[in-house]
C-alpha cells in the first residue's frame, strides 16, 4: 500500500511537468492549428539561460524569473519570424518549419554551452517528507514543482475566462474571421498565445531539469511525454493537458514501479493507444473530431 | 450632411481568378435602409467583404463620411464604426451568448459604456437575456441572428453591413428582424446595408435599393420603384 502511494506520488509529480508540456502544445494548437515540435527545444533553450544566470552566481529564482521571461520573448518572436509565414498555408508547412526549428535550436544551444549536460539545482530539498515514521516519495521541491504548475495553470484560467484580452485571446483562437470582425487585433492574440504557451513550455523545463539536467537533447523526451498527455486529453482542451498529464504521470510511475523502468517509453505508447482505442478523440475532446 | 454616409465608387474587386465585382458605384444616405439585392453568386457577400476590409479592392475606392476606407485593415474599419455581421450570423458557438455581445464592444474600451449597452440588447432581444450563461451553440437559428445584429450592435456603429439574415428562418421570425432593423434606422439613427436574396422582404423595409446581376450593378432606385418594375421583379429578383 505504500508503495502504491508512493508511486502515484511520484506519478503526480512527473504529471505535473508532462501536463506544463501538455498545456503549452495545446495552447498552440488551439490559437494556430500548429503542433509546436520545436517545445521541446524552446524549454531547453530557456533552461539553459536559467543555468547560466545560476552558473554566473545568481539566485535559483533570478535563474526562474530568466526562464520564464526568456521563455515569453522566444515564444514570440517564434510565432513572428517562423510560424507567421507559413500560417494559412498546408499544414505540413507548419509541422516541417517546426521540427527545422527544433533542429536550428538544438544544434545552437550545443554551439552555445556544449554537449555535456550540466546539473541543475532544485529549489528545496529532495529529500522525502516522513509521516508517522514512513519515508514517502514526495520531497519540499515535488510540492514546489505541483505548486507552481497549479498555479500556472490557475492564472492562465483566470486570464482565460474572466478578463478581456482572454476573451479576445479565445475569440481569436476559435473564430479569427469573426474576431476580427469585433475589432480582435488578431495578429497579436497569435502572438501573445505563443509567448503564454513558451511560458508555461520554460517553467516545466526548469521544473525537470533537476532530474533530468541541461544539455541539447536532455529534454527530448518530455516533448514526446507531453504530447503524448496532450493527444490524451483531447488536443483541443487546456482542462485535457492536466488531467492527461496526471493520467500519464501515474501510469508511467506505476509501470517503472511494479513493471520495469526500462518500459516506460513503451507504458506512454500503450498508455496512448489504450486511450485512443476507446476515445479516439482524446478524453476531452469536444463532439465531431478534427484533423489533426 | 448633404453627403452620403458611405460613397463607393467604380469597385473592382477579384475572387481568385474570377472578377466578382465590376464598377460597382453605391452610395448610402445616412440614416436609411439600402438594400443590395440579386441572385445567388451576383457579388452581394464579396460586396460586404470588401466594405469591411475582408477582401482588398483591385481598383476603385470606399469612402466612409469622406474618409478612403479602400485599403484600410478590418480592425481599423471596424474602429470608424462600421459592424459586419457576417452570413448565418457568425457568432462563437464556443463562447457564452454574454460572451458574444462583450466581444462586439470591446474594441471601444469603455466598460460602463458597453454593460449598458449589452443590457439595452436583453431588453431588445428577451431570448437572449434567458440564456446570457449559456454557450451560443444552444441557440437556434434565428437566436444566432439576434445575437450576432445585438453584438454587432455594442459597438454603437454608425454603418451596419448585414448579409442575408433572413437565410433559413421562418418567415415569422425574417419579419421581426427586418422590423427591428427598421427601428435601428428610424428611432436610433444608424444606416444599414442589407444584403438579401430574399428580395420581398428587404425591398418592404428599404429606402433604396440596388440589384447585382454577376458583379455589376443593373439598376440603382427607390425601393418602391424597384418593388414595381415587374421586368427588374421577373429577371433578377425572382417574385
Amino acid at each position: 500500500m505504500v508503495r502504491f502511494i508512493n508511486l502515484t506520488l511520484a506519478g503526480i509529480t512527473s504529471g505535473a511537468v508532462f501536463a506544463a508540456v501538455a498545456l503549452a502544445l495545446v495552447l498552440i494548437w488551439r490559437a494556430t492549428r500548429v503542433v509546436n515540435f520545436a517545445q521541446g527545444a524552446m524549454l531547453m533553450i530557456t533552461t539553459f539561460i536559467a543555468w547560466s544566470v545560476i552558473d554566473a552566481g545568481g539566485s535559483y529564482w533570478l535563474a526562474l524569473g530568466a526562464a520564464l521571461a526568456s521563455g515569453l520573448v522566444l515564444g514570440a518572436v517564434v510565432e513572428r519570424v517562423v510560424v507567421r509565414p507559413v500560417e494559412n498555408k498546408p499544414h505540413l508547412n507548419a509541422v516541417i518549419v517546426t521540427l527545422g526549428l527544433f533542429v536550428v535550436l538544438q544544434a545552437a544551444a550545443g554551439m552555445i554551452w556544449g554537449d555535456t549536460p550540466h546539473s541543475y539545482p532544485p529549489a528545496f530539498t529532495i529529500r522525502g517528507l516522513s509521516v508517522a515514521g514512513t519515508w514517502l516519495l514526495l520531497s519540499p521541491f515535488d510540492l514546489f514543482v505541483i505548486g507552481a504548475v497549479a498555479a500556472v495553470m490557475v492564472a492562465l484560467t483566470l486570464l482565460f475566462v474572466r478578463t478581456d484580452l482572454g476573451l479576445k485571446l479565445r475569440a481569436a483562437a476559435f473564430a479569427p474571421e469573426i474576431a476580427r470582425l469585433q475589432g480582435v487585433r488578431v495578429g497579436r492574440m497569435l502572438t501573445l498565445g505563443w509567448a503564454l504557451a513558451a511560458l508555461v513550455g520554460s517553467l516545466a523545463g526548469v521544473l525537470v531539469a533537476p532530474s533530468v539536467f541541461v544539455g541539447p537533447t536532455q529534454f527530448d523526451a518530455m516533448l514526446v511525454f507531453g504530447f503524448t498527455a496532450a493527444v490524451i486529453g483531447g488536443l483541443d482542451s487546456p482542462a485535457g493537458a492536466v488531467v492527461g498529464g496526471l493520467l500519464l504521470g501515474c501510469a508511467l510511475s506505476y509501470v517503472s514501479g511494479y513493471v520495469s523502468s526500462d518500459l516506460v517509453t513503451m507504458g506512454a505508447l500503450a498508455a496512448l493507444i489504450t486511450v485512443l482505442m476507446v476515445r479516439p478523440n482524446g478524453l476531452f475532446a469536444a463532439s465531431g473530431g478534427r484533423r489533426v | 450632411m448633404t453627403k452620403a454616409l458611405l460613397e463607393v465608387r467604380g469597385l473592382d474587386v477579384d475572387y481568385g481568378a474570377v472578377r466578382a465585382l465590376r464598377g460597382v458605384d453605391l452610395s448610402v444616405e445616412r440614416g436609411s435602409v439600402t438594400a443590395v439585392l440579386g441572385a445567388n453568386g451576383a457579388g452581394k457577400t464579396t460586396l460586404l467583404r470588401a466594405l469591411s476590409g475582408l477582401l482588398r479592392p483591385a481598383s476603385g475606392t470606399i469612402e466612409l463620411d469622406g474618409r478612403d476606407l479602400t485599403r484600410a485593415a478590418v480592425e481599423r474599419i471596424v474602429r470608424l464604426g462600421v459592424a459586419h455581421v457576417p452570413q448565418s450570423g457568425g457568432v462563437i458557438t464556443e463562447l457564452t451568448v454574454a460572451e458574444n455581445l462583450r466581444l462586439g464592444g470591446l474594441w471601444r474600451g469603455d466598460r460602463a459604456a458597453l454593460a449598458r449597452r449589452i443590457d439595452e440588447m436583453y431588453a431588445l432581444f428577451p431570448p437572449l437575456a434567458e440564456r446570457r450563461s449559456l454557450p451560443a451553440a444552444t441557440l437556434s437559428g434565428g437566436e444566432r441572428q439576434m445575437l450576432a445584429l445585438a453584438r454587432a450592435l455594442t459597438g454603437s456603429p454608425r454603418l451596419l453591413l448585414v448579409d442575408e439574415p433572413s437565410l433559413g428562418l421562418a418567415p415569422r421570425v425574417v419579419a421581426r428582424l427586418m422590423a427591428v432593423l427598421r427601428r435601428l434606422c428610424d428611432e436610433d439613427g444608424r444606416t444599414v446595408l442589407l444584403v438579401e436574396q430574399n428580395a420581398r422582404s428587404a425591398l418592404s423595409i428599404a429606402d433604396r435599393a440596388i440589384v447585382l446581376d454577376l458583379g455589376a450593378v443593373v439598376a440603382a432606385e427607390p425601393a418602391a420603384t424597384i418593388a414595381a418594375d415587374d421586368r427588374l421583379r421577373h429577371a433578377y429578383l425572382g417574385f
